[in-house]
C-alpha cells in the first residue's frame, strides 16, 4: 500500500514502511543526518535532531529518521525555520568538540561542513574526559562523542553484543562500557560494529590515528570477503602503501555490514616477519625432527632459502619419484579449505591426473564430515538447506553443539536478533555459551550424549502426536521404524543418561513441533565424535518429523567452520569424490570427467585425512603435498600426527609462514594471502563470493594457483597459467550446481547462491521445498542408537577435555597470532573450568596446569569458565605452545572419518613450578 | 609516516584472561542482592524497585551489586548502571568507596523553595550538619509550605535548620478517607450508560498540563483490541504543582475510584499507578487505599504500585511508560501515540491524578454542573496549585477561565504582605512568566499560548516586585538542565549552555531567542520545548529588567 503526500512541493508516493528521511534520499534530497545510519539492523532514533523538516499543520519541527508519511501531509526538507534548527544543532555540538575533529573525514565533519556550521557561538561547557586507549584495538575519546546513540544501537541492536550504554542523564550522559569500565577491561569483543558506526571519531580504529585524529586516508578501497570463517563476511579493504589500514564491512548477504574482531581487526600477519617470502629447502643432512614443530627458529635453522627454479624443481622430483618407485598411492595432497574454489578445483585435480591417486582430502574431514554423510544419506545432499539468515523467519530456532558467538560471530548476530524479536531459542550442549543470555530454552546435557538427548526430544514429538503427518506422508519415508525406533527413549528415561530434566527435553521438543517454522544449526559439537554421523542423523530426522525443512524459516544448517570448506568440498577436494559430489566410484560420471581433464582416473577412492596420517606411519604413504593446511596442529593426537609427517620421504609445503607442518617439509613454498588474490569462496550459505586481490605480493611470494600449475607442469602435465577466471569456468564446467553462476556473474554480483534457475534469476536461498535429491524424491529417516564416547572419563582420566577455537584465534593460529590486536587479546593458552572445579581442585585461575590424556600432557594456565560444567574441561587449539591436540583422541566416526575432537578422558593437576 | 602504523610498535602486552571478559561476577554481590530483592518477581519492569531496595539496604548502589542485578534479572552487565544513573535517588558508587552520609538532606531549589530562601537553608544545614550530606533537588510539591526538604524519606516543609537538625516529634498523618467513607459519599457505585458522553458533555481535558480532551484519548484506547493498560501518573514534577499530591492525601480513593471507571470505559485489564518518589509518604497509604479496592472486588485486574527515582522527566507520559518497563526515562517519538502503542507495546490510556479525581463526579450525574462551572466564557473545574508571594498558598478548586488577578483575591487570600505583583507563572516552570499588567487574561488551555505561556499542570508562582526575574528565568532553566534526560541534541546541549548564557554579565538577546526558536522546534517532548519559556518571556514582557 502506497502513501500519497507531498515533500517539497512535488506530490510523492512513499512505501508503507518507509520515512521521510528515506523518501527524501529515494528522490535524491539529503538530509543531514547524525544519530541515523541508512545500514540494515539500524533502527532509525531521532534523537540528533539534525534530520528535522516541517511538516505542514504541526507545531513543531519533525525528525525524518523516523516519521513517517501519512497521506496528505505536506513535508519542507528545508526552509528558514527547518535549516536555523538543523544548523543550531551542529552549533551546539560543535562548541565541546576538540578543535581538531576526531574524524575529519566523519559524518559530523562532513555535515558542519556543509551546514557551514563554524564557528560555534557557545561557550564550551564539558570537562573533556580523558582518552581510553585501554583497547588494542580501539580508540575511545569521548570528548568527541554527541550521545547519538549509535554505538549503542550498533552494540546491543545489530550485534547484541551488549556492551555498551547510555548512562547519566542530561548533560551528563556519557557512553559507557559494561558498569562504567574501560573498553578494554569490559566485556567487549572487539566487533568493531561501534567504530563503524560512529559518526564522530570518539571510536576509532587505533590503527588509523596519530595524535588523536585519524591521520590515515585509505589511496583506495578493495571490496572482498573475509577469510577467517564459513560465514563469509563480505568486506572493504582500505589499503594505503600497501598495508590494510582499516577493515569495514560490506552489505553481504550473510553480513549486511557487520564483522567480528577477526574480520576487523585481524589482518596485520600478512606483513608480519615470519611471513614466508622466499622458497625454503630442507638443507642436506638436516633430520625431521617432531620437536622442531614447537620451536619455529630452530626448525628455520634447517633450511636454506632457495629460488623457484630449484624449489619447484626439487619439490616435483620428489614427489614424480616417489610415484614412480612405490606407485600413485603412495602419495597424497591436503587442500586447504582457506584458499579459493578455483585452487582447490586445480590442487584436486593435480592431485587426480598428476600424482594419479584420489588421495586428497582437507580440513573437512576434521569439521563437518560426519554431517555431510548424514546429510547425503538422508536427504541427498551435503549441503545447507537453508542460510542461518533463515533465523529472521523462524519461529523456533535449535542450536546445538555449536557456540557461533566465538566461532561464527556474525551469524550469531541474526541468531540474537531473532531471539530478541521473539523467537524461541533453544540452546544445547554441554557448555554454557554466549548465546544462553537469549535462549528461551537451554539444555545443558552431558558430553557426548547427544542421541539420547535428541532421541528424547523426538520422542516427545511422536508420542504426542507433534509431528506434520501430511509432511512426513510425503516427503520422507521409514517413519514407522524412527517411530518404534524412539518409542524407547522417553526423556524420564534419557534423563540420567543425558543430564537433561525430562521437563526441559519435553519442554523444548515441543516448543521446536509446534513452531510454525523451525530451523536447526549444529556445529562441531555435534560432528567431531565418533557418532557424529548418528549425531547428524538425529537432527535431520528431527527436522523432517517436523516438517521444518523447505520453506522460508526452516531447514538444516550446520555451520561450517572455513571460509572455503563448503566450496573446497563442493570442488573435489574429498578423497571419495569427485567435484559435486559424484562418488569416484560412479564409473560413468569418472568416464564424463576423465575425458573432460584428458587423463585417466583411478577407480578407488582415497585415503582420509587421519588415515593419510595413519598410513604415513606404516610408510605406506611416503610423499604428500599440503597446501594451506597444519595437521601437525590440526590432526587429533598430534604427537603421532607429527611423527607420521616427519616419517615422509618427501613433504612439500605451500603456505604463507613456517608452520609446524612446515617445520618438518622438505621444500616450503611461499604462498598468497587471502587479500592477495582474486578467487571465489563458497561460504556456509552455499553463497559463493568474490574475494578481490587488495595487496601485492611480498618479495617472491607467489600466487597459489601458479605454484599449483608450475608444479602440475613439472609433474608432466600440459597445464597453462590461465586468468582466473578461466579456471572457474573450467570448474563450473564439472559442477552442475554451479550451473547460471559465472566469473562475472559473481564479480558483478558480488554473491550469488547456487543453486540458481537462470543467469538472472536469483539463487535458492531454501531448497528442497519440493522434493530432495534422492532416487525417490524423499528424505529418509534412520535412527540412531546410543554409542558411547570412544573412550569414557575413569579414575585415572576423572575429567572430560573437549577442544575447539576461540573468538580471537583461527583455527591453528598461523594467521591469527601474528596478528597483533588478536594475539594482544588472546596471548596465551589456556584450559577452561568450571569455578567450582577449581575450587575444589584447589587451583587459582591463572595457575599452570597439566592436562594429561592418554596421548600425552600440555601445560598451560587455568582460566575461570563459569559455562562449564564441573568434571570438564575445554583447551583451543591454536596454541603452538600447549597443542591441544596432543591430547585428543583420534578414534574415528565409522562413516564420516571424523576424529572425535570433542571427547576425551583427561586428568588435570597443578603443573610443576617451571624452571627458572 | 604514522607511528601507530608501523610494524615496530608493538601492543601493549596483555596478561592471558584468567576469567570471563569484563567484571568477575561477585558471589557475595549475588548473594546480598538476592537476599535484598528475594520477593521480586525477576522481570525487567521490577529493575528500579530493585535498585531501590538495594539503595534502601547499602545506602548506596555498588557496581558490584549492579552487576549481580544483571545477573540476577538476565540483563546485559550495563543496562542497571544506565537506569540506576539516570535518576537521581540513586547513588551509584564503586565499590570500594564509602557509601555517602546516612543522613541525607534534599533541599528543594525549585522556583517557590528558592524564593522561600532555599539557598540560605541550604548554606545553613551544611554548616550546621557537616556529617550530613546535603544536595539540592527538584521541586517537591511542598510549595505552598516552602522550603522544603526530604530528610531521610521524612518530607519536612517550612524547612528550617533547626527543624532538621533537632526535629522535633511529628504527629503522624492522620490515615486519609477509607473505602467506607468515600463509599458513603457516593463513591464506587455504578457509573451510568453511557460515560464517554458525559465526558464530552463535562468537555474534561487532560489535568497534567496537555489539556487533550479525555474523551478522545478514551475513543482511541476503547477501539484498540485488547489486553490493554491504564496508567496513572501520579509524577506531578512540575515547579509549583502539588494538586496531585492534594488529591492523593486528601481523598485517595475518589482518585482510584476515577481509575476503575476510566479503566472500565476503555476495557483497560491492567492498572498502573506510578508514584514519584519525592511522594513517599503516599506510598504507604496508597498501597492500603487500592489492597482496600482489590479486597472489595471493585476491579477485576491487576492495580500495580510503582514508584519513581528521581526524575522529572517521568512525568512526561512515554518516559513514564519507559520507566515503568524498567527503563530510563527518555521520552518516546509519537506517533505512535500511547493509545495505540503503549505499555508493553499495548494500547494505553494514561491519565493524570487530577484528571481522576474529576471523573467520579463527572460520570455520576456531575457532568453538566462542572461544564457551567467556568468564568469568563470558559468551562469546567481545575485544582490550581497557587504558590510563591500569595497569603494563602495552597491548592485551590477554581473554575477554568479566572484569571490570575481573581485567582489570587478569591483563593489565594491576596498578595503576601510587602509584596505587589510583578509577575506570575500561570503554568510552573514550564507555562512561561506574565507580567502584572497581563494578570487578567482568563487562565484556561489556550488562552495564553499566543502570548508563548500556557496553563499546563495549573500552577500559579505568583512574584512580586520584591523578586529578582532574570534569577527566577535562571534557577527555572537550571532547573530544565538539570531535568532533561539527554536524549536529544537541543534540549541537552541547549538547556546546558543557555544556563551557561544566562549567567553572562550581559545576555546575548539574539543568540537566546535564536536558540529557544530552535529548542523550541526540534526537542522531542515538551521539557525541551518549554525550556526556554521563561527566557523569552523575559525577553519580550520584561526587556528592562533583562542584563
Amino acid at each position: 500500500m502506497s502513501i500519497r503526500f507531498t515533500l517539497d512541493g512535488q506530490e510523492v508516493e512513499a512505501r508503507a514502511e518507509e520515512t521521510l528521511w528515506q523518501v527524501a534520499e529515494r528522490l535524491g534530497t539529503d538530509i543531514p543526518h547524525l544519530c541515523h545510519l541508512p545500514r540494515d539492523g539500524y533502527r532509525p532514533d531521532g534523537n540528533c535532531r539534525a534530520c528535522l523538516v516541517e511538516v505542514a499543520g504541526e507545531r513543531t519541527l519533525a525528525a525524518s529518521c523516523i516519521r513517517k508519511p501519512a497521506a496528505g501531509m505536506t513535508v519542507s526538507t528545508g526552509g528558514a525555520r527547518v535549516d536555523a534548527a538543523r544548523k543550531m544543532v551542529f552549533e551546539l555540538l560543535l562548541a565541546d568538540q576538540p578543535a581538531s575533529l576526531r574524524d575529519a573525514g566523519g559524518t559530523f565533519a562532513r555535515y558542519v561542513r556543509a551546514l557551514d556550521a563554524r564557528p560555534s557561538r557557545f561557550p564550551p561547557s564539558r570537562q573533556h574526559p580523558a582518552a581510553d586507549a585501554s583497547h588494542p584495538a580501539m580508540l575511545v575519546q569521548l570528548d568527541a562523542c554527541i550521545a547519538c546513540g549509535l554505538c549503542e544501537r550498533a552494540c546491543r541492536e545489530v550485534q547484541h553484543n551488549d556492551v555498551i550504554g547510555i548512562a547519566h542523564r542530561g548533560a551528563g550522559v556519557r557512553v559507557v562500557f559494561d558498569a562504567g569500565r574501560a573498553m578494554g577491561d569490559s566485556t567487549c569483543v572487539a566487533c568493531g560494529e561501534c567504530v563503524q558506526a560512529c559518526p564522530t571519531g570518539a571510536l576509532l580504529p587505533a590503527s588509523v590515528v596519530a595524535d588523536g585524529v585519524r591521520a590515515v586516508a585509505p589511496e583506495r578501497t578493495v571490496a572482498s570477503v573475509c577469510p577467517y570463517c564459513g560465514v563469509g563476511c563480505q568486506l572493504d579493504f582500505h589499503v594505503r602503501d600497501n598495508r590494510i589500514i582499516e577493515v569495514t564491512g560490506r552489505d553481504g548477504p550473510a553480513n549486511r555490514g557487520r564483522l567480528c574482531v577477526k574480520g576487523r581487526f585481524g589482518f596485520d600477519y600478512l606483513a608480519h616477519p615470519d611471513r614466508l617470502t622466499r622458497p625454503l629447502i630442507r638443507l642436506p643432512g638436516a633430520a625431521k625432527a617432531p620437536d622442531d614443530c614447537v620451536d619455529p627458529r630452530r626448525a628455520r635453522e634447517k633450511f636454506r632459502e632457495a629460488d623457484w627454479e630449484e624449489a619447484l624443481a626439487l619439490a616435483a622430483a620428489g614427489l614424480g619419484r616417489i610415484r614412480e618407485a612405490h606407485g600413485a598411492d603412495a602419495l597424497a595432497g591436503f587442500g586447504s579449505a582457506k584458499g579459493s574454489n578455483e585452487e582447490a578445483y586445480l590442487f584436486q585435480k593435480l592431485v587426480r591426473t598428476g600424482f594419479g591417486t584420489n588421495n586428497v582430502d582437507h580440513c573437512t574431514r576434521l569439521c563437518h564430515a560426519a554431517s555431510v554423510a548424514a546429510l547425503l544419506e538422508g536427504i541427498g545432499s551435503g549441503a545447507v538447506t537453508a542460510p542461518f539468515t533463515a533465523a529472521e523467519q523462524a519461529d523456533a530456532i535449535f542450536v546445538i553443539g555449536a557456540n557461533p558467538t566465538e566461532n561464527h560471530p556474525v551469524a550469531a548476530t541474526f541468531l540474537k536478533q531473532a531471539a530478541a524479536y521473539g523467537a524461541a531459542l533453544i540452546v544445547a550442549d554441554p557448555r554454557g555459551t554466549g548465546l544462553d543470555a537469549y535462549a528461551t530454552h537451554r539444555l545443558r546435557f552431558t558430553p557426548g550424549r547427544n542421541v539420547a538427548l535428541l532421541n528424547a526430544m523426538m520422542h516427545v514429538i511422536v508420542a504426542e502426536q507433534l509431528h506434520d503427518r501430511q509432511y512426513v506422508a510425503a516427503h520422507t519415508r521409514d517413519f514407522e521404524a524412527l517411530a518404534a525406533h524412539v518409542e524407547n527413549f522417553p526423556p524420564e528415561r534419557m534423563e540420567p543418561i543425558c543430564g537433561v530434566p525430562a521437563a526441559d527435553v519435553r519442554a523444548a521438543a515441543r516448543s521446536f513441533a509446534t513452531a510454525r517454522t523451525g530451523l536447526i544449526l549444529w556445529g562441531m559439537g555435534i560432528s567431531q565424535s565418533v557418532h557424529g554421523t548418528d549425531n547428524a542423523r538425529c537432527l535431520i530426522a528431527l527436522a523432517l518429523l517436523c516438517g521444518h525443512v523447505g520453506r522460508p524459516g526452516t531447514g538444516l544448517h550446520p555451520l561450517r567452520g572455513q571460509n572455503n570448506v563448503q566450496g573446497a568440498s563442493d570442488a573435489g577436494l574429498i578423497p571419495m569424490m569427485l567435484p559435486d559430489y559424484h562418488r569416484i566410484t560412479d564409473t560413468a560420471w569418472r568416464h564424463h570427467i576423465s575425458e573432460l581433464w584428458g587423463a585417466d582416473l583411478s577407480p578407488v577412492p582415497g585415503l582420509t585425512v587421519v588415515e593419510i596420517m595413519e598410513a604415513a606411519h606404516a610408510r605406506k604413504i611416503r610423499g604428500m603435498y599440503i597446501m594451506g593446511e597444519n595437521p601437525a596442529m590440526s590432526d587429533p593426537d598430534v604427537a603421532h600426527a607429527r611423527d607420521s609427517i616427519a616419517r615422509l620421504d618427501h613433504l612439500v609445503v605451500q603456505d604463507l609462514f613456517l608452520t609446524e607442518t612446515a617445520a618438518l617439509a622438505d621444500v616450503v613454498l611461499p604462498a598468497s594471502a587471502w587479500p592477495e588474490k582474486d578467487g571465489t569462496v563458497t561460504n556456509t550459505n552455499r553463497q559463493v563470493q568474490m574475494g578481490r586481490a587488495a595487496l601485492a605480493l611480498p618479495a617472491e611470494a607467489r600466487q597459489d594457483i601458479w605454484i599449483i600449475v608450475e608444479l602440475a607442469r613439472r609433474l608432466g602435465l600440459p597445464w597453462q597459467h590461465r586468468p582466473v577466471a578461466e579456471v572457474f569456468a573450467e570448474m563450473a564446467s564439472t559442477m552442475p550446481s554451479l550451473a547460471h553462476i559465472t566469473w562475472d556473474r559473481v564479480a558483478r554480483e558480488g554473491s550469488v547462491t547456487y543453486p540458481t534457475d537462470g543467469p538472472d534469476q536469483p539463487g535458492h536461498d531454501i531448497v528442497f521445498g519440493d522434493k530432495f535429491p534422492t532416487a525417490d524424491g524423499r528424505a529418509r529417516l534412520v535412527p540412531a542408537r546410543l554409542v558411547d564416547p570412544a573412550e569414557l572419563p575413569d579414575e585415572a582420566f576423572p575429567f572430560v577435555l573437549t577442544t575447539g577455537r576461540q573468538l580471537e584465534h583461527w583455527h591453528t593460529g598461523s594467521m591469527t597470532r601474528r596478528a597483533r590486536v588478536l594475539d594482544a587479546l588472546e596471548p596465551s593458552p589456556s584450559v577452561s573450568l568450571a569455578p567450582a572445579t577449581l575450587r575444589r581442585l584447589g587451583i587459582a585461575p591463572g595457575e599452570r596446569l597439566l592436562v594429561t590424556t592418554r596421548r600425552g600432557s600440555i601445560s598451560l594456565a587455568a582460566r575461570a569458565d563459569p559455562g562449564l560444567p564441573d568434571d570438564m574441561a575445554f583447551i583451543p587449539f591454536a596454541y603452538r605452545e600447549a597443542a591441544a591436540n596432543i591430547l585428543t583422541n583420534p578414534q574415528l566416526d565409522p562413516s564420516g572419518k571424523i576424529p572425535e575432537f570433542k571427547y576425551s578422558a583427561a586428568r588435570i593437576e597443578k603443573a610443576e613450578p617451571a624452571d627458572a | 609516516m604514522v607511528a601507530a602504523m608501523s610494524d615496530a610498535a608493538a601492543l601493549p602486552r596483555r596478561r592471558g584472561r584468567i576469567a570471563p571478559r569484563g567484571a568477575p561476577l561477585d558471589d557475595q554481590a549475588l548473594v546480598e542482592v538476592e537476599a535484598t530483592i528475594a520477593p521480586l518477581p525477576r522481570d525487567p519492569d521490577q529493575l528500579i524497585e530493585a535498585l531501590h531496595r538495594v539503595q534502601d539496604r547499602f545506602g548506596a548502589i555498588r557496581k558490584r551489586h549492579l552487576h549481580a542485578l544483571a545477573a540476577l534479572f538476565r540483563l546485559p552487565h550495563v543496562v542497571p548502571y544506565e537506569v540506576a544513573t539516570f535518576y537521581a535517588h540513586f547513588d551509584v558508587i564503586e565499590d570500594g568507596a564509602p557509601a555517602p552520609a546516612a543522613f541525607t538532606v534534599r533541599v528543594c531549589d525549585s522556583l517557590p523553595c528558592a524564593l522561600a530562601g532555599a539557598h540560605d537553608l541550604i548554606e545553613g544545614l551544611r554548616a550546621a550538619m557537616p556529617h550530613a550530606r546535603v544536595l539540592a533537588a527538584p521541586c517537591m510539591g511542598a510549595c505552598h509550605r516552602a522550603p522544603a526538604c526530604i530528610a531521610a524519606h521524612r518530607l519536612v516543609e517550612h524547612a528550617t535548620v533547626e527543624r532538621i537538625v533537632s526535629p522535633a516529634p511529628q504527629a503522624p498523618l492522620p490515615p486519609p478517607p477509607d473505602l467506607a467513607s468515600w463509599r458513603a459519599r457516593g463513591g464506587y457505585r455504578p457509573m451510568s450508560a453511557d460515560p464517554l458522553n458525559l465526558l464530552k458533555a463535562a468537555g474534561l481535558r487532560g489535568l497534567g498540563g496537555a489539556g487533550f480532551p479525555a474523551a478522545r484519548k478514551w475513543e482511541l484506547v476503547a477501539r484498540q483490541a485488547g489486553p490493554k493498560h491504564l496508567v496513572v501518573n501520579a509524577d506531578e514534577g512540575e515547579p509549583g504543582t502539588f494538586k496531585d499530591r492534594w488529591c492523593l492525601e486528601t481523598d485517595p480513593h475518589r482518585v482510584l475510584d476515577g481509575m476503575t471507571l476510566a479503566a472500565a470505559a476503555v476495557g483497560a485489564e491492567t492498572c498502573w499507578i506510578y508514584l514519584r518518589d519525592e511522594y513517599f509518604h503516599l506510598f504507604a497509604p496508597l498501597r492500603a487505599a487500592i489492597a482496600e479496592v482489590k479486597q472489595a472486588g471493585l476491579f477485576a485486574g491487576g492495580i500495580h504500585l510503582r514508584r519513581g527515582a528521581g526524575a522529572y522527566i517521568c512525568g512526561e507520559e512515554t518516559a513514564l511508560l519507559e520507566s515503568i518497563e524498567g527503563r530510563r526515562g527518555y521520552p518516546r517519538h509519537k506517533p505512535p501515540f500511547p493509545g495505540e502503542v503503549g505499555l508493553f507495546g499495548r494500547p494505553t490510556l494514561i491519565h493524570n491524578v487530577e484528571t481522576l479525581w474529576w471523573l467520579p463526579e463527572i460520570l455520576r450525574g456531575g457532568a453538566e454542573g462542572f461544564a457551567a462551572a467556568g468564568r469568563n466564557g470558559h468551562h469546567g473545574k481545575r485544582l490550581v496549585s497557587v504558590s510563591g508571594r500569595v497569603a494563602k498558598p495552597g491548592v485551590h478548586e477554581v473554575p477554568a477561565g479566572a484569571t490570575a488577578n481573581e485567582i489570587i483575591a478569591e483563593f489565594a487570600g491576596g498578595m503576601a504582605t510587602g509584596h505587589s505583583l510583578a509577575a506570575y507563572l500561570p503554568g510552573g516552570a514550564s507555562g512561561g512568566i506574565l507580567p502584572a499588567r497581563m494578570a487578567d487574561i482568563p487562565l484556561d488551555f489556550g488562552t495564553l499560548e499566543a502570548h508563548g505561556c500556557f496553563v499546563g499542570s495549573g500552577a500559579l508562582v505568583v512574584l512580586s516586585d520584591r523578586d529578582d526575574l532574570p534569577e527566577a528565568a535562571r534557577n527555572l532553566v537550571r532547573f530544565f538542565r538539570d531535568e532533561s534526560c539527554g536524549q536529544c541534541t537541543p534540549c541537552r546541549v541547549g538547556t546546558e549552555k543557555a544556563a551557561l548564557l544566562l549567567d553572562a554579565p550581559r545576555w546575548d538577546r539574539p543568540l537566546l531567542s535564536e536558540l529557544a526558536q530552535a529548542m523550541a522546534d526540534g526537542s522531542i517532548c515538551g521539557l525541551g520545548q518549554a525550556a526556554m519559556n521563561p527566557v523569552n518571556s523575559l525577553l519580550k514582557f520584561f526587556p528592562e529588567c533583562v542584563p
